[in-house]
């Protein structure tokens, strides 16, 4: 047992933590930090710049433009990703349907779709979710029907982030009405262009338009946008849901909000001082880097273990990692709305830092925002609740 | 980064947790070792010795194993889950450390033989019982007579003093109560003349004394590190200390954990086992979260017990401690919870689980006072 990096995976860590904080352009990098809203043209500049490198997708099969990197250092450059404040490559693209494409699609598939997926020349978002539909996800009532060389699609997506970028879909739809529930599901690619797709917005609790009802009405998609097998479909939304769940944790993010709240906290006025003399709030700081400090054990351990894990399968013990994983998230915003005070109140403010004390509030309109976004993270990629029971049945075979 | 026991580790493992399971595998084995004078029987402990365990963390050159923290973290886990009441962490890991530690090439070969071989164990009596957990307050007075020291003092909550051959103690040469300079290390033989122990059972099944100093002459050459430097020692002593027992409390609420989940899967209530509800099934769930971050945590502690930094170990073993403390008290509260009735008895051995992870809590520094070490040397993530 040895739990210090190499010399090399150290070596590692300093070439992309270097190349992430030169490469990539402070704004869009200060954006990310801040919890601002991201322009389409942000994820997109940042993914080509990336994708120049090689990085984009470095999970991905070498073949397809993957790189020859072992679990830790794939880990490293994640977790640096996340701490220079860089965009996600979308996740959409680069850790859901580019695997399954790359895994189970069809050489042509892979050839038309794979290079634009990791240069984000086409943006992808996902239908899975439906009204009736969530964590119930094998519920979906959308339906494909095939007539000659296509199939009409029928039916409602919801909670579809950043849908309104969208060029494609990949979507779960009913192919087989009469097979049992997980049964007759087909994996099929929709352009978002086609008659009958219609995105409507949800805002949700930020205030923000991030996510998207999308109605399908007699879509025409031609059966070659069919992905593996007819009726196949649920195993290959298992395969992507358990990529999704690599690196959920986000341990790298919530290092990122916290390093930010201790700079933050030196300058934000208190009483005689400043934020950071208050011990009450820095203690609770102080638990919330330990449960951390805990969890990035944790990952590491999960990361270890992937070497001899089949990787189509999801590791149970990943279920720790969302439920901590998230709740530390949670945490992070908590504190940093904390820290902003009453200075979090104003939505939207003119003449703000008209003042020195102002100008030191500068970037608390978008603390209570980035809160209330996050209480998203232990309800989305299976809630919370989903995870104890996976843990429950697969780990503890309650 | 590897996870993974070397083979010679993983069957250390095997071998602790096989003797464990077998001399310890229930509630009346358990209360016939505790019922002996000493609180464990003396033939159990010569058998870890035959094993090589109480020589495990020691040099080869004295006669030891060589063992590093992983080894160490390995035993106790493996010991804490069969509640073993044998004093390994009273005589290898404190005592012991502060020999391996501080001792003189002549003080190890004098001790360490003893220790090893079971006959002759020892004890560190370093608390005072105003000093609560801060390692600097010693009382305990050393006065520089002709040959040697006199001391005076009390020592407090020393564990296992009754089974030691030697203590060994901390008192002043130098400077007030709260002093970090002038604290000096002292073997003292448990019979030497002035010495007398307070001994009693403890809430965990152990036993710990006060132990009384009056006039006690210590020849100079008893004298463990260098004079007036014994803090740094202790503060050593008492991080080894707190990663093993992070380590012990893994293996207590692994053990413990597993009665629980056990008990789901067989207590039947409303015709069914009662493990079939959600609302119980949770909690079983939220009980393995805390086990595998306590785990993780325990892993830390013994990666960084022996980090070069001073600053950065302190932090890092007090980070342990939260985390652990934190787990013992949620999953020792959550089984008793779950089992019901049957988990407040004192016939039922995961009650005896669950006042060992309470007692540990409260040992080498409780959660308040680590979490404000955290929280004073700035926590744990960079400002970037």
């Amino acid at each position: 047992m040895d739990l210090r990096f190499t010399p090399e995976e150290i070596a590692f860590r300093e070439e992309v933590r270097t190349f992430f904080r030169t490469a990539i352009p402070a704004e869009i990098r200060t954006k990310v930090s801040e919890g601002r809203k991201l322009a389409r043209e942000d994820y997109v500049t940042s993914q080509r710049i990336l994708n120049d490198k090689g990085w984009a997708v470095p999970h991905w099969p070498v073949e397809h433009g993957g790189q020859p990197w072992s679990a830790v250092q794939r880990y490293i450059f994640m977790e640096e990703l996340m701490q220079a404040a860089v965009p996600l490559p979308l996740q959409f693209n680069c850790f859901m349907v580019g695997p399954v494409i790359a895994t189970f699609g069809s050489e042509e598939q892979k050839r038309r779709f794979l290079p634009r997926i990791k240069s984000l020349e086409d943006w992808w978002c996902q239908g899975f979710s439906e009204p009736g539909a969530g964590s119930d996800l094998a519920s979906l009532k959308t339906r494909a029907v095939r007539e000659g060389d296509h199939y009409i699609i029928d039916g409602q997506k919801t909670w579809t982030t950043l849908g309104q970028y969208a060029d494609w879909m990949f979507c779960l739809a009913r192919t087989d009405p009469n097979a049992k529930k997980q049964a007759g599901i087909s994996f099929i690619l929709i352009d978002m262009k086609s008659p009958g797709v219609t995105v409507r917005p949800i805002i949700t609790i930020d205030g923000r338009h991030e996510v998207n009802e999308v109605f399908l009405d007699a879509v025409k998609v031609p059966v070659e946008n069919l992905v593996g097998e007819e009726n196949k479909g649920w195993d290959y939304a298992k395969f992507l849901l358990a990529n999704e769940r690599t690196g959920i944790a986000r341990i790298g993010m919530s290092k990122e909000r916290i390093a930010r709240i201790k700079r933050l906290a030196r300058t934000t006025p208190a009483g005689a001082g400043t934020m950071w003399d208050d011990i009450d709030f820095r203690s609770r700081l102080a638990s919330v880097e330990i449960e951390l400090k805990a969890l990035e054990i944790t990952q590491m351990r999960v990361v270890a273990a992937q070497a001899t894990r089949d990787p189509t399968k999801p590791d149970p013990a990943s279920s720790i990692l969302k439920i901590k994983g998230s709740e530390l998230q949670q945490a992070t915003t908590e504190l940093l709305l904390e820290l902003a005070g009453p200075q979090a109140l104003p939505a939207l403010r003119d003449g703000a830092g008209d003042n020195d004390a102002e100008a030191l509030f500068a970037w608390a309109d978008a603390a209570a925002p980035v809160y209330f976004n996050h209480r998203k993270v232990s309800i989305y990629g299976g809630s919370n609740e989903i995870q104890h029971n996976v843990i429950a049945k697969a780990i503890l075979g309650l | 980064m590897d996870f993974d026991l070397t083979d010679e580790q993983s069957l250390l493992k095997d071998t602790v947790r096989r003797w464990a399971a077998d001399t310890y595998p229930g509630i009346e084995q358990l209360a016939s070792a505790r019922a002996e004078p000493l609180g464990f029987p003396k033939a159990r402990w010569v058998e870890l010795a035959e094993l090589g365990l109480l020589g495990l963390p020691f040099a080869e050159e004295d006669g030891g194993f060589g063992g590093g923290p992983v080894e160490t973290l390995v035993v106790m886990e493996a010991l804490g889950r069969a509640l073993a009441p044998e004093p390994y962490l009273a005589s290898v890991i404190l005592g012991g450390s502060a020999v391996r530690l501080a001792g003189s090439p002549a003080q190890r070969a004098a001790l360490l033989p003893g220790l090893m071989d079971g006959t002759a164990g020892l004890a560190f009596a370093h608390s005072e019982v105003q000093a609560r957990y801060d390692l600097n307050d010693v009382a305990t007075a050393a006065r520089a007579v002709d040959g040697g020291f006199r001391l005076d003092g009390r020592k407090s909550v020393v564990q296992n003093a009754d089974a030691a051959a030697t203590l060994v103690v901390s008192a002043r040469t130098a400077g007030d109560r709260r002093d970090a300079a002038g604290i000096t290390l002292f073997l003292v033989p448990v019979d030497a003349a002035g010495v007398s122990l307070i001994a009693y059972p403890t809430q965990d099944g152990g036993r710990a004394a006060d132990v009384i100093l009056s006039d006690v002459f210590i020849p100079a050459d008893a004298m463990l590190g260098p004079e007036g430097e014994g803090l740094a020692i202790v503060e050593r002593v008492t991080e080894g200390a707190i990663a093993s027992v992070c380590a012990e409390t893994v293996g207590l609420m692994e053990a413990l954990h597993e009665l629980t989940v056990e008990y789901l899967k067989t207590r039947k209530q409303f015709g069914v086992a009662i493990g079939s509800f959600q609302a119980l099934q949770h909690q079983a769930v939220d009980m393995f979260v805390a086990l595998e971050q306590a785990r993780s945590m325990a892993l830390y502690a013994a990666m960084m017990v022996e980090a070069e930094d001073a600053a950065e170990r302190a932090v890092a073993l007090s980070a342990a401690k939260v985390q652990i403390n934190r787990a013992a008290r949620f999953v020792g509260q959550t089984a008793v919870q779950l089992h019901g009735g049957i988990g407040m008895t004192m016939e039922y051995i995961g009650a005896h689980h669950f006042r060992r992870l309470a007692m540990i809590e409260l040992m080498f520094g409780d959660t308040a006072y680590h979490q404000r070490r955290v929280t004073l040397a700035g926590g744990l993530v960079g400002i970037g």
